[in-house]
């Protein structure tokens, strides 16, 4: 049971979600004091562990409250049924005489408190009774859940008081760092030995320990020149990521065929295809993204303590899944998953398989070199930006055959791509970076795809909403890579949806049709036209000048349709950002505001700037000089239309708006300068060589 | 021994005098507020008031700090009081993971302490030097220019 109630009223929830900065703990919070009739102010959101409280595995792809959120409904429900029939016994009334409203039960003139009545109702002891064990007693009206309640976890961060992994102070606490290999084909040859530096190595894997956190850093100074490396030149080139990524082998993701009749056969490597040769005009148009990297600004960060005593391992971790990263770490370490604990504490900002797991990781190899002590690993801002996995370049084709009017009669879509996910655990590998260095290694394999159950990865939102009538959607995922890529937010959505958004203008233009008229043209889903409306009416749509980019994330997630206004000479501003969301049921209000004007100014980030870079041998963007990011003087303000549909499922907000606000920034360029860009990001070296080709 | 101010009280600190002022407020004295993010100047996590001054307390070393006044984000506003800025931040829920906060309010309060009723611009252009990832730069813009009315 995850839920408790002491005697001093507060209700303990045991939450088997992370806060990962996105205010998922308070909008859960909202939905447990809501079921319970409880005030929030007596809930207390405890953080997940591997010890107690659900296992639900990552706090990942937006479906954090669509998931979470009814199972704690009914935990929180079924605790206020026995304490309502608990009320009731002791009043001699019948349970559905006995009302609950701000964690009081009253009937009558009598009431009594969640406290009072919690020792007589044994929550701790026994198993929840079954739902139907007793009368329903007809539930509270929902108090808070739909208001925007104030986040529960900035109070403390407004005024620096301890609460990130990073800030744990354990008594006796070591620090300790790692010197990762200086590219990643690099294996170690020599190590000078080191006078009064205290190392730990594990094949190529090395890391200090320090007493200090200033000591820690030198010793890893000293460490790094003691180490002699042999490297190798295994990265591809980075000014061709087409090819390279279409260069096999592949495995080939038939993502959807309605036809055997596809507009035209973009050249995949020869194979020819049956069927007719479409009717209408082809147009066609080829795509790309490169390597983007997490970039939180909080370095990833994780403690571990090994207990002599009773053989058994403590972390504590900003991951996306505890009870995942325990049997990673189990696997890893030859050390039984029973004996480990892993609990959460939060960290970065997290928007995907970040460096967290592998931290932890690195902090457990140097701990038990430290028995007893808790040892706290810190990564650098370079190892930050250069090894934690990046999110796959991607390489599009669309193609799409047109009748007089303009109108889409068959669409073909071809996506390459590495794996988007290798998070521990997927396929059974525990996934962690230095498990690869160990001298019996564990290496991690190349990411693999998601399924399509949950979204896909490169096949995200590679489907258009639009009513298409032929169809045919394929992926080729690239099996071999020096490059670790695994989830970052939104997956292939944000790539795909710049995609066929940028085609979908072009071939509105093409047509000489505004580009709002022609989606709604191919449009019949009715939740998304009305986003798409109040989209371009809260931007007073003028038609092209503006930028519009549109999806339904995932293909059953939030509606987004983003409108942006940029001014475009040879350098891009995006100067505002109007965005339309649907995401169900609204928990929290600002909540998903906040969400969506994140991941939109974040998209901006990823569109405008952002590029993993790399020479043959080395990954090179590893400060914020060589990676740079978007700063407040280039944040754009950012207006949130909410489209609220009380009563439908909560559906997750925090990547809805990648796609659609890539595609809008684009399409806002296209118009503002003549050319299209179709290779992200749209730097001015960019823009620049596309005038020039044109 | 070195010899400073910090959050108005002085304090002693034996460390080397080449250890970074951000080891010594974290490690050394507690202060966690201030946060370690690049170790470079290029965030702004670490940023802390030097006699009033914004400065990256990852690469100042303690020496420099040697006899000044320190001000770190736990000591913005006296006791448990807030500062108006920590005040329009909580009004505007202008965070998200909250890591990059410490580094803006120091860099909002010396702003605000110079120039009480800053434009736009002039918040935009003091908070150029602090990198948020998670995308709450606008609300922040907001926040401070609530805590100038
Ligand atoms: S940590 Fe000091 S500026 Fe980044
Ligand atoms: S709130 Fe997360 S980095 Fe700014």
């Amino acid at each position: 049971m995850s839920v408790t109630v002491g005697s001093d009223g507060l209700i303990s929830v045991r939450a088997g979600k992370v806060e990962l900065g996105q205010g998922v703990l308070t909008a859960l919070a909202q939905i447990a004091a809501d079921a319970l009739g409880a005030d929030l102010a007596q809930v207390r959101m405890l953080p997940a562990r591997t010890g107690d409280g659900p296992d639900e595995g990552f706090t990942a792809g937006s479906m954090s409250i669509a998931h979470a959120g009814p199972a704690l409904r009914a935990d929180c429900a079924r605790v206020r049924e026995a304490f309502t029939v608990e009320a009731a016994r002791r009043w001699g009334v019948p349970p559905d005489a006995v009302t609950v409203r701000r964690g009081v039960f009253g009937c009558g003139g009598l009431t009594a408190t969640y406290g009072d009545l919690a020792e007589a109702v044994p929550l701790d002891r026994e198993e929840p009774p079954p739902p139907g064990a007793f009368p329903h007693p007809p539930p509270p009206e929902p108090v808070v859940v739909g208001v925007s309640v104030p986040r529960l976890d900035l109070p403390d961060k407004v005024v620096g008081r301890p609460r990130f992994v990073h800030d744990l102070c354990l008594p006796g606490r070591l620090y300790g760092r790692v010197l990762r290999p200086p590219s990643p084909g690099a294996r170690l040859v020599r190590l000078r030995p080191l006078e009064g530096v205290r190392v730990v190595r594990d094949g190529s894997f090395l890391g200090v320990l320090g007493e200090t956190e200033p000591e820690a850093d030198r010793a890893l100074a000293r460490l790094r020149k003691a180490a002699e490396w042999e490297e190798r030149d295994t990265l591809p080139d980075e000014r061709d990521l087409h090819a390279y990524l279409r260069t096999g082998p592949h495995e080939t993701i038939a993502v959807l065929t309605t036809t055997d009749n596809p507009p035209a056969e973009p050249d995949t490597g020869g194979s020819p295809t049956t069927g007719e040769p479409p009717a209408g005009t082809v147009h066609t148009a080829t795509y790309s993204r490169p390597f983007i990297a997490h970039a939180s600004i909080a370095p990833s960060c994780a403690v571990a303590r090994w207990n002599e005593r009773d053989g058994t391992l403590e972390v504590w971790s900003h991951t996306q899944g505890v009870h995942p990263l325990r049997t990673a770490l189990a696997q890893v370490l030859g050390h039984p998953a029973d004996r480990i604990e892993v609990r959460h504490v939060e960290g970065a900002g997290c928007y995907g398989h970040n460096g967290a797991d592998d931290v932890a990781l690195d902090a457990a190899l140097l701990a038990r070199a430290a028995p007893g002590r808790p040892v706290q690993v810190r990564w650098s801002r370079q190892d930050e930006l250069t090894w934690a996995p990046f999110g796959s370049a991607m390489s599009a084709d669309v193609t799409a055959a047109v009748d007089a009017t303009g109108m889409v009669c068959s669409w073909a879509y071809d996506v390459w791509s590495q794996g988007h996910v290798s998070r521990p655990g997927h396929r059974g590998f525990p996934g962690l970076l230095a498990g690869a260095h160990l001298e019996q290694p564990l290496t991690y394999p190349a990411a693999g795809e998601p399924s399509p159950a949950s979204g896909g990865g490169m096949a995200r939102n590679a489907v258009p909403i639009y009513d298409f009538p032929h169809l045919r959607i394929t992926g080729h995922r690239l099996l071999e890579t020096p490059i670790r890529t695994s989830a970052l937010r939104s997956l292939g959505a944000f790539m795909n949806v710049f995609a066929i958004e940028s085609f979908m203008d072009e071939l509105a233009l093409a047509a000489d049709l505004d580009p709002l008229a022609y989606r709604l043209a191919h449009l019949s889903d009715e939740r998304g036209r009305e986003v798409l409306r109040r989209a371009a009416d809260a931007a007073g749509w003028r038609g092209p000048g503006q930028g519009l980019g549109f999806a339904r994330y995932k293909g059953n997630g939030a509606y987004c349709a983003a409108v942006a206004e940029v001014e475009a000479e040879h350098h891009v501003r995006v100067r505002h950002l109007t965005i339309a969301v649907d995401v169900g049921q609204v928990v929290n209000p600002d909540g998903v505001r906040n969400q969506i004007e994140g991941g939109a100014t974040q998209a901006a980030s990823w569109t405008l700037k952002e590029r993993v870079r790399f020479d043959r041998r080395r990954i090179t963007s590893g400060d914020w000089a060589s990676y740079p990011i978007l700063r407040f003087s280039e944040a754009p303000e950012v207006s949130v239309e909410l489209v609220e549909h009380p009563g439908t499922p909560s559906v997750g907000a925090g990547e809805a708006a990648q796609g659609p606000v890539a595609a809008a920034i684009a399409n806002a360029v296209a118009y503002a300068l003549g050319v299209r860009v179709r290779d992200l990001p749209l730097t001015r070296e960019a823009v620049l060589a596309a005038i020039e080709r044109d | 021994m070195t010899r400073l101010t910090v959050n108005g009280c002085s304090v002693e600190v034996g460390c080397d005098p080449g250890t970074p002022l951000l080891d010594v407020l974290r490690g050394e004295l507690g202060l966690v507020g201030t946060r370690f993010g690049c170790g470079v100047g290029l965030c702004g996590a670490c940023f802390v008031l030097l006699d009033g001054r914004v400065t990256a307390s990852c690469d100042t070393p303690l020496s420099a700090a040697e006899g000044r006044a320190v001000v770190t984000v736990e000591g913005l506003a006296p006791g448990d009081e807030l500062h108006p800025v920590q005040r329009a931040i909580l009004e505007e829920q202008a965070g998200q993971c909250g890591y990059c906060l410490s580094g803006m309010l120091i860099s909002a309060a010396a702003l605000l302490a110079a120039e009480p009723r800053p434009s736009e611009e002039a918040v935009v252009r003091a908070l150029d030097g602090n990198l948020c990832r998670c995308g709450v730069q606008r609300r922040i813009v907001r926040a401070v220019l609530k805590a100038a009315e």
